[in-house]
């Protein structure tokens, strides 16, 4: 065993079993992270290169000519494309702030108030959430659709908040905040409001920043609603808007596979970003003051 | 109380009057709950349970979306369980692929959490572990479709012809026989993302305390550890986990058509939800596919209730 002096002071101890086990942890995620290293070096393959089969993880040449390409083509269409960053932007930011706030303060009153009939309300988000999605797609462009809402910024938006997934993730993560916790604020005159954005939503931090991962993930990349509820071109989103444009992987022509690419790696990096950003607090130590639940 | 004994009418009156009561004191004490959980509750009433309800009706009934739905009583069911052979392949496949699937992705994601939890540099790994779930289009058509790519210029193919091996390249995503091994070994590396993020959330949750009491008592080592504190402190983000992996993989269908087609050779990668989504968006039976997409409710429903009863924490 060897002991090195790690930085802030640290010691860690280098054993046999460490190496082994950074060794084999290192080669699995090297294998996972696969996908991200040919996005990037794809992005800027020049377009022989491309073509190449089997496909090559590490680019050859680096070239900037797909972000070139793909801008040209963008500029060439009759909406800009700030338009459709901008919308979709607006739209998935809307859905994450108002499904973290929506399933949070629903799931706490659920655990912590038990008003009766919570756990019928459960059991129905149980059946949702276990109900395959495909059947109720027309369904729900019915409601949609008698709401008035279709081509509107509120039908990519109200459907997607109040998901039967997320207030169970948020359930199960509040079940573990102590009681005792909420009781003493109470003593102490706090309102339940305070309580709960206070003391309550701080405390959650791994869990809301699970769930804006999570939300953030599925609904950038959404292509489906906008494709059966937006019907002009100014209101598309990104995903749509990138296929049709760039045209997409299915209809890629040669001439438009740089642009592609490109687009398939500025796609992804807000995703990346996010995760990043959000992943500090997802491994953020909680303490509950020292009380025991 | 004796007052009340005596007259009839009054006490009447008084019952009538405690029920009104009752009922303010119910709101009194539940108005707040019913509140906070109101914008939730409408949102999902509006946009998911009245779909699903829908989708109920619409299982009893044949509806091609183009003409009325005509009421059909329970033959859909009938003729999904006595006639439909290819349905009962589809339940035979999701049941192989969610046993294996199910609980190994489960136990595999939790494992990976618990220890890049424990690692150095733990944020680059959970980045590189989770990164299939970011990109899950980009991963599935470069990475695994190249992969398990039938000719010998696919990663595996040409690995095993160099290695002596084989002298035919295997074809992984025709031949009926490797079709399943194939859809489960993806599945299993695209699908592990969401309980691994989930978990390693609730590896924090755990109260820091109670390893400082544990190694009082003599919690001796980093296993007696996971199995004395660490799981019984995340029982909820366990039940998430298994419920997750319960509607992922009996839900599998994407991964399965894009490896081996749709309809796949003899039906070898068809799904529950792939023979839904035949019936639904191919044949334009809505009825039909409302059908599967009930049975497929049902079965996943019994177990997720099976698993929640083995791992419900101490309220419910």
């Amino acid at each position: 065993m060897i002991k090195i002096k790690w930085f802030k002071g640290q010691w860690i101890h280098i054993t046999f079993a460490n190496i082994a086990l950074y060794t084999i942890m290192g080669l699995l995620v090297c294998f996972t992270a696969l996908p991200l290293v040919y996005l990037v070096s794809t992005a800027f393959k020049p377009l022989d290169e491309l073509f190449l089969y089997p496909p090559q993880f590490i680019v050859r040449k680096p070239t900037t000519q797909n972000f070139t390409d793909l801008f040209m083509s963008l500029n060439s269409s009759s909406v800009p494309f700030i338009r459709f960053t901008f919308n979709s932007v607006i739209i998935t930011v809307g859905i994450v702030a108002a499904t973290v706030v929506v399933s949070s303060i629903g799931a706490y009153s659920l655990v912590k108030f038990k008003p009766p009939g919570g756990k019928r309300i459960f059991d129905l988000v149980l059946m949702a959430l276990m109900f395959s999605p495909h059947v109720t797609k027309i369904p729900s462009y019915m409601v949609v659709n008698k709401l008035g809402l279709i081509d509107t910024y509120w039908a990519l938006l109200l459907p997607s908040i109040a998901v039967a997934y997320n207030f169970f993730l948020m359930k199960q993560f509040c079940e573990q905040y102590p009681d005792e916790l909420i009781e003493a604020a109470r003593i102490d005159g706090s309102g339940e409001l305070r309580i709960f954005l206070k003391l309550v939503m701080p405390a959650l931090g791994p869990a809301w920043s699970t769930l804006i991962v999570f939300s953030f993930v599925s609904n950038w990349n959404d292509y489906f609603s906008p494709l059966i509820y937006i019907t002009s071109q100014a209101m598309k989103t990104l995903p749509l808007a990138l296929q049709t444009i760039a045209g997409g992987a299915a209809t890629a022509s040669i001439g438009r596979a740089g642009a592609v690419a490109a687009s398939g790696l500025l796609m992804t990096l807000p995703t990346i970003v996010i995760f990043t950003l959000m992943q500090s607090k997802v491994m953020e130590t909680m303490t509950y003051s020292g009380i025991k639940g | 109380m004796s007052k009340e004994l005596t007259f009839d009418s009054a006490v009447a009156k008084k019952y009538k009057k405690s029920f009104k009561e009752r009922f303010v004191i119910f709101i009194k004490k539940n108005w707040i709950g019913y509140l906070f959980l109101a914008p939730f509750l409408i949102l999902f009433t509006i946009f998911t349970v009245i779909p699903v309800i829908y989708a109920l009706g619409l299982s009893f009934t044949n509806y091609n979306m183009l003409q009325a739905a005509t009421w059909a009583g329970v033959d859909n069911y009938r003729l999904l369980f006595l006639d439909d052979s290819v349905f009962m392949t589809a339940i035979s496949n999701t049941l192989t692929f969610s046993i294996i699937v199910g609980p190994t992705g489960y136990l595999m994601s939790f494992f990976a959490a618990w220890v890049i939890n424990q690692l150095k540099a733990k944020r680059a790994f959970a980045l590189a572990f989770y990164a299939p779930s970011i990109t899950s289009g980009i991963a599935m058509s470069t990475v695994w479709l190249v992969a398990f790519s039938s000719d010998r210029q696919g990663y595996i193919n040409n690995f095993l012809i160099n290695l002596g091996f084989i002298d035919q390249p295997i074809l992984w995503n025709t031949d009926p026989n490797y079709i399943m091994t194939v859809i489960i070994i993806i599945q299993l590396w695209m699908s592990m993302g969401t309980g691994f993020l989930v978990f390693l959330a609730g590896l924090q949750n755990v109260d820091r305390s109670l390893y400082e009491a544990g190694a009082i008592d003599g919690v001796k080592n980093k296993l007696q550890e996971l199995f004395y504190i660490t799981l019984p402190s995340m029982k909820p983000q366990l039940l998430f986990g298994a419920i997750n992996s319960i509607t992922g993989s009996f839900g599998v269908f994407e991964i399965a058509t894009q490896v081996a087609g749709m309809p796949s050779p003899q039906y070898a990668g068809h799904t529950i939800v792939a023979h839904l989504y035949d019936y639904a968006f191919m044949r334009f039976q809505m009825g039909y596919a409302s059908a599967v997409a009930v049975v497929l409710f049902v079965m996943t429903f019994v177990l997720g209730k099976v698993v929640m009863k083995l791992l419900s924490s101490k309220d419910e």
